[in-house]
């Protein structure tokens, strides 16, 4: 009988991890020994301050390339950048979440649970806003940062769980439309639940084929394994619609616009910019460490998806008539282009980083916009209603015409920068077919955005357009933040540009 | 002195200033406005005594870094090409601004504008025009290609006629399709020149220098070029993707639609000789076929719509689709005596178009209509003014002693040394041009007063002092380049042979055009 061998464990690279779950685990306690009013006053700072100190940590962590708990963690440049990118964009996703000046009792209800239009529901919608937002979006952000950092199949399914349980409630929470919320919810929930039982699924089949669960032995299996390659094929494809799911890519794409739609939108914000970062960063190190030498068989499938996606997700947004689902549908084809980042292997992994920073910041930008229209029912999403805007409020419609045309790719935008040098590295890596198809859906999806444009500025205003809300202090951060930084990475992006290039690679010894 | 990037920066500016002029002082966003057009044209002139035109192929050079790991850079150089046409769109601007002093006014029906916003952008887009003809750096180029589409379409949407949102969406759309497919070219063209040389750069000479040296593959070629032709042919435009142009340039403000067609549609024949052609010579040759019988369609079918027009400034913007052809039958004539009289005809054309949609919007303006049938017998109320229009459309049809006529003689005689048929064929669009201008004026100007124009006091002002300030350095230099158009030639030619010696053409100088003084 051998004995059990702890596995070494490296403390200092575990560091920004264990540091943003002991506050969340220290967010709950909050909830049950905090008075009710107090609590927002706590959760907030210690939410921020956590995040805070985590991304002190990964800061304090570069340059670290380490696999540590028995090959259950690999901390590695992309992962550590990933991390940074997934803290700072929800830091930044947090000032939506907290912010209580838009709406009395911010924009969250106590209860997901009360049956819509209940009198109980009813009530809650006039009451305080939950505080639970603060740990479980901790959850979520721990969760993504661990998934991004998995040195084996298990520890990332564990890490999807953690970070997809949070997500699932919150989508529930909306104060406002409270039916469309908590369906969103269950629909993510069941949809997610498939999903990851497609991944577990496939963690299986990998298992059998391999005899190994970590992504270094997958690899090492791929050139030795006596078994059957249809395990490997069969166990790849389950794994891929796992990760494919969260990260919104056609076919597994139909939950998007839903959710996107219902999800309070501080919520869908967090989910556009740290979900994605955090569902790219998982395969991209999944396809670049466990199948990159089986690259030959998957690249012409996930070249298929990427088309898919481009052009399902742009051509989808065309038709749409609610901001939030166009942004969603948006958000589709952009996973379509981060989809040729993956494809397209090693050449691309900084230039998706890159472009993960550079749609985050933009998205949640745009998203908090989408918080300050409002009339008497709450966020008027609509798109018919958002006609004229120009006209009263210029300075909003210009900050959110400047990000359109950053969506749409017009130059002096990140959009620009972070589709030319995704585009770049594709095209590097002899994926050109895939970088034509992804230059002529930017023209469709540039289709919708300019349909707000106009709506904004050259449609009369409609019989009862709806005001846009003066933003309290946080909302106002976010969406200068997000221009600022769309304009930042458009004009002067050389120093992001060294941050993923120096990354390097996954390491995948 | 860095007279480049300061024409650049300085309307750039001057752009930024204005549009902070608070919105109840009009007048000095314009006035702003006009005394920063007129020192960037200041600047232009000094830039062209600076330019040798015996001397190197780029000049005024100057180089900044911008992002490193790309290698671009902001770089900025004129060939003779590049300098005529800033000298078009510096001295049409301050015009246009001029022209436009009070269109933004009013909408017409009574609602309130932004002025301030107007001349706003009208100086942004001539920072992006300049910058486009100066760029000497491909993605800096693209770059400003692409920038420049924000300020006409607001101009185009926020300040058109009738139809604006669908013409400015229309516009934007058709132009983003082309910048597109070009910045799919410009990533192929990136890689392959940093494979090829060793190091990431988008610098002019080193891609031009390289593809020169065979450093771009046969097939590779074709498709780049494709990419970089697709978006000049939407810009220029040329058949079959010319269908924005009469909606967009019927939209737009006169003043707009001026620069839209007088400068903006410059940069897709401009981005045929100075990128197709030297960096992809073997594609250009292999397509050159393509784009002569689409120029050659364009001529003739633009020609056969303009004729057929019941709208002024569409009739216009058609006329326009029938020149480019000229101009790119120029280009792919590969003779040096038709590639000169081509570029010689984009600065012409910007001339004599750019004085007719402001002529027309004069016009307009005082009727309040751009029908055609809304006019008739106006030209003896308005002498002076039917007197412009009657200059700007001989010019427009090319009539001797008009400097349109200089080149579209030196591109058909330069197409026809090497292609007669085609040569034949287009100087059928002459023919026309007679009749849709000739017929455009005698429904506006002559005959029996339009019995509807009785009551329309505006139509019985002829032109005032500011309007003549507009047209007169027009009329004098469409008249003057048509009799003595040799200072232009010898700044273009130079230019013009290098570009020919880039693709294999060593044609003997054009003796026509040095001896075309008559």
């Amino acid at each position: 009988m051998n004995d059990i061998q702890l596995p070494e464990i490296d403390y200092g690279a575990l560091a920004p991890m264990l540091i943003v779950f002991g506050l969340a685990c220290v967010g709950i306690l909050v909830e049950a020994f905090v008075p009710r009013a107090w609590r927002f006053y706590v959760q907030a700072p210690l939410t921020v301050g956590g995040l805070v100190a985590g991304l002190i940590a990964v800061i304090a962590n570069s340059g670290v390339e380490i696999t540590t708990i028995g090959g259950a963690v690999t901390v590695d440049g992309p992962g550590l950048f990933l991390q940074g990118a997934i803290i700072v964009l929800g830091i930044v996703s947090l000032g939506l979440i907290a912010e209580r000046r838009l709406e009395r009792g911010g924009p969250f209800v106590a209860e997901a649970a009360h049956a819509a239009n209940s009198d109980g529901d009813k009530a809650q919608e006039r009451e305080e806003g939950a505080t639970e937002v603060f740990p479980l979006t901790l959850f979520a952000l721990a969760g993504m940062m661990l998934f991004c950092v998995s040195g084996d199949l298990l520890t990332m399914f564990v890490a999807l769980e953690v970070f997809s349980l949070p997500l699932y409630l919150l989508c529930g929470l909306a104060r406002r439309r409270r039916l469309i919320s908590q369906e969103a919810a269950l629909k993510y929930f069941l949809l997610g639940a498939f999903a990851s039982a497609f991944f577990l699924y496939g963690v299986a089949l990998l298992y059998g084929y391999a005899g190994t669960v970590s992504l270094t032995g997958i690899r090492a299996a791929v050139l030795e394994s006596e078994q059957s390659p249809i395990l490997l094929a069969a166990g790849l494809a389950l794994l891929a619609i796992g990760l494919l799911f969260k990260a919104a890519a056609v076919p597994f794409h139909v939950w998007t616009p839903d959710v996107y739609q219902g999800a309070p939108t501080p919520v869908t914000a967090l989910m556009a910019a740290c979900t994605k970062a955090a569902a790219f960063g998982g395969l991209l190190r999944v396809f670049n460490v466990a199948f990159e030498t089986t690259a030959w068989d998957w690249q012409p499938v996930l070249a298929a998806v990427a088309i898919l996606t481009m052009i399902v997700g742009s051509v989808l947004a065309v038709a749409q008539t609610d901001i939030k689902r166009l942004l969603a549908y948006s958000s589709v084809a952009n996973a379509g282009y981060l989809m040729v980042g993956v494809v397209s292997l090693n050449d691309a992994v900084g230039s998706s980083m890159f472009y993960l920073v550079a749609y985050g910041f933009s998205v949640l930008g745009a998203f908090a916009m989408v918080t300050l229209v409002r009339d008497s029912e709450g966020e008027a999403t609509h798109l018919s209603r958002w006609a004229g805007l120009g006209k009263g409020s210029p300075v909003f419609s210009a900050a959110f015409t400047f990000l359109m045309l950053g969506f749409a790719g017009i130059p002096l935008t990140s959009g620009f920068t972070s589709k030319f040098a995704l585009f770049s590295s594709a095209w590097d890596a002899d994926q050109s077919a895939l970088v034509i198809v992804g230059v002529l859906s930017s023209v469709v999806l540039a289709f919708p955005y300019l349909k707000v444009v106009v709506l904004l500025w050259l449609n009369p205003p409609g019989e009862e357009t709806p005001t846009v809300s003066v933003p309290g202090p946080l909302t106002w951060s976010v969406i200068a933040l997000g221009v600022a930084v769309t304009l930042l990475l458009g004009v002067a992006p050389s120093f992001l540009l060294d941050l993923v290039a120096d990354a390097g690679p996954f390491l995948a010894k | 002195m860095k007279y480049l990037s300061l024409m650049v920066v300085i309307p750039l500016i001057g752009a930024l200033v204005t549009a902070f002029v608070p919105k109840h002082k009009p007048r000095t966003a314009k006035i702003v406005a006009l005394v920063v057009s007129l020192a960037v044209l200041a600047l232009t002139i000094a830039a062209a005594f600076a330019f040798d035109a015996g001397g190197e192929r780029l000049q005024l050079g100057e180089s900044y870094p911008w992002i490193p790991q790309w290698g671009l850079r902001f770089s900025f150089a004129v060939d003779g090409i590049a300098l005529v046409l800033i000298g078009l769109s510096a001295l049409l601007v301050p015009l246009v601004i001029l022209s436009s002093w009070k269109d933004a006014d009013d909408d017409g029906t009574g609602g309130r504008r932004n002025v301030p916003t107007f001349f706003a952008l009208i100086l942004a887009l001539e920072a992006t025009m300049i910058g486009v003809f100066a760029a000497s750096d491909v993605l800096l180029f693209y770059i400003f290609f692409e920038v420049m589409l924000v300020p006409m379409y607001f101009l185009i949407g926020s300040y058109g006629g009738a139809r604006r949102q669908y013409a400015a969406v229309k516009f934007f759309l058709y132009s983003l399709v082309g910048g597109m497919l070009m910045l799919a070219a410009v990533i192929g063209l990136w890689v392959t020149a940093k494979n090829g040389l060793g190091h990431a750069t988008f610098d002019w000479n080193e891609i031009v220098a390289l593809a020169q040296g065979g450093g771009i593959p046969g097939d590779l070629q074709k498709w780049l070029f494709l990419g970089f032709f697709a978006a000049f042919a939407i810009k220029a435009p040329f058949f079959p993707f010319h269908t924005w142009l009469p909606d967009a340039g019927g939209a737009a403000p006169a003043g707009a639609a001026a620069l839209l067609v007088g400068v903006l549609d410059k940069v897709g024949t401009f981005g045929i000789l100075r990128y197709c052609l030297p960096m992809f010579p073997e594609a250009s040759k292999y397509f050159a076929p393509m784009a002569i019988a689409l120029s050659l369609i364009g001529i003739l079918y633009g020609a056969l719509l303009a004729v057929g027009q019941t709208d002024l400034k569409r009739l216009v913007a058609y006329t326009s689709i029938s020149h480019f052809g000229f101009i790119g039958i120029g280009i792919f004539a590969f003779s040096s005596q038709a590639a000169t009289g081509s570029v010689l005809y984009m600065v012409n054309h910007g001339l004599a178009t750019g004085l007719l949609f402001i002529v027309v919007g004069f016009l307009v303006q005082r009727r309040g209509s751009q029908s055609i049938a809304d006019f008739g017998g106006a030209g003896k109320a308005l002498p002076l003014l039917s007197g412009v229009f009657f200059v700007a459309g001989m010019a427009s049809l090319a009539l001797p002693g008009t400097s349109p006529f200089v080149s579209e003689f030196l591109v058909l005689i330069g197409t026809f040394a090497v292609n007669k048929t085609v040569a034949i064929l287009a100087a059928l669009g002459m023919v026309l041009a007679a009749a849709y201008i000739l017929w455009m004026y005698q429904r506006t100007m002559q005959g029996t007063l339009n019995p509807k124009l009785a009551d329309v006091a505006p139509m019985k002002k002829d032109l005032s002092l500011r309007e003549k300030v507009v047209v007169a350095p027009l009329v004098v230099l469409i008249i003057a380049l048509g009799v003595y158009p040799k200072p232009l030639l010898d700044v273009i030619e130079p230019a013009v042979q290098s570009t020919m010696v880039d693709i294999g053409v060593s044609d003997p100088a054009p003796t026509a055009a040095t001896g075309a003084e008559k």
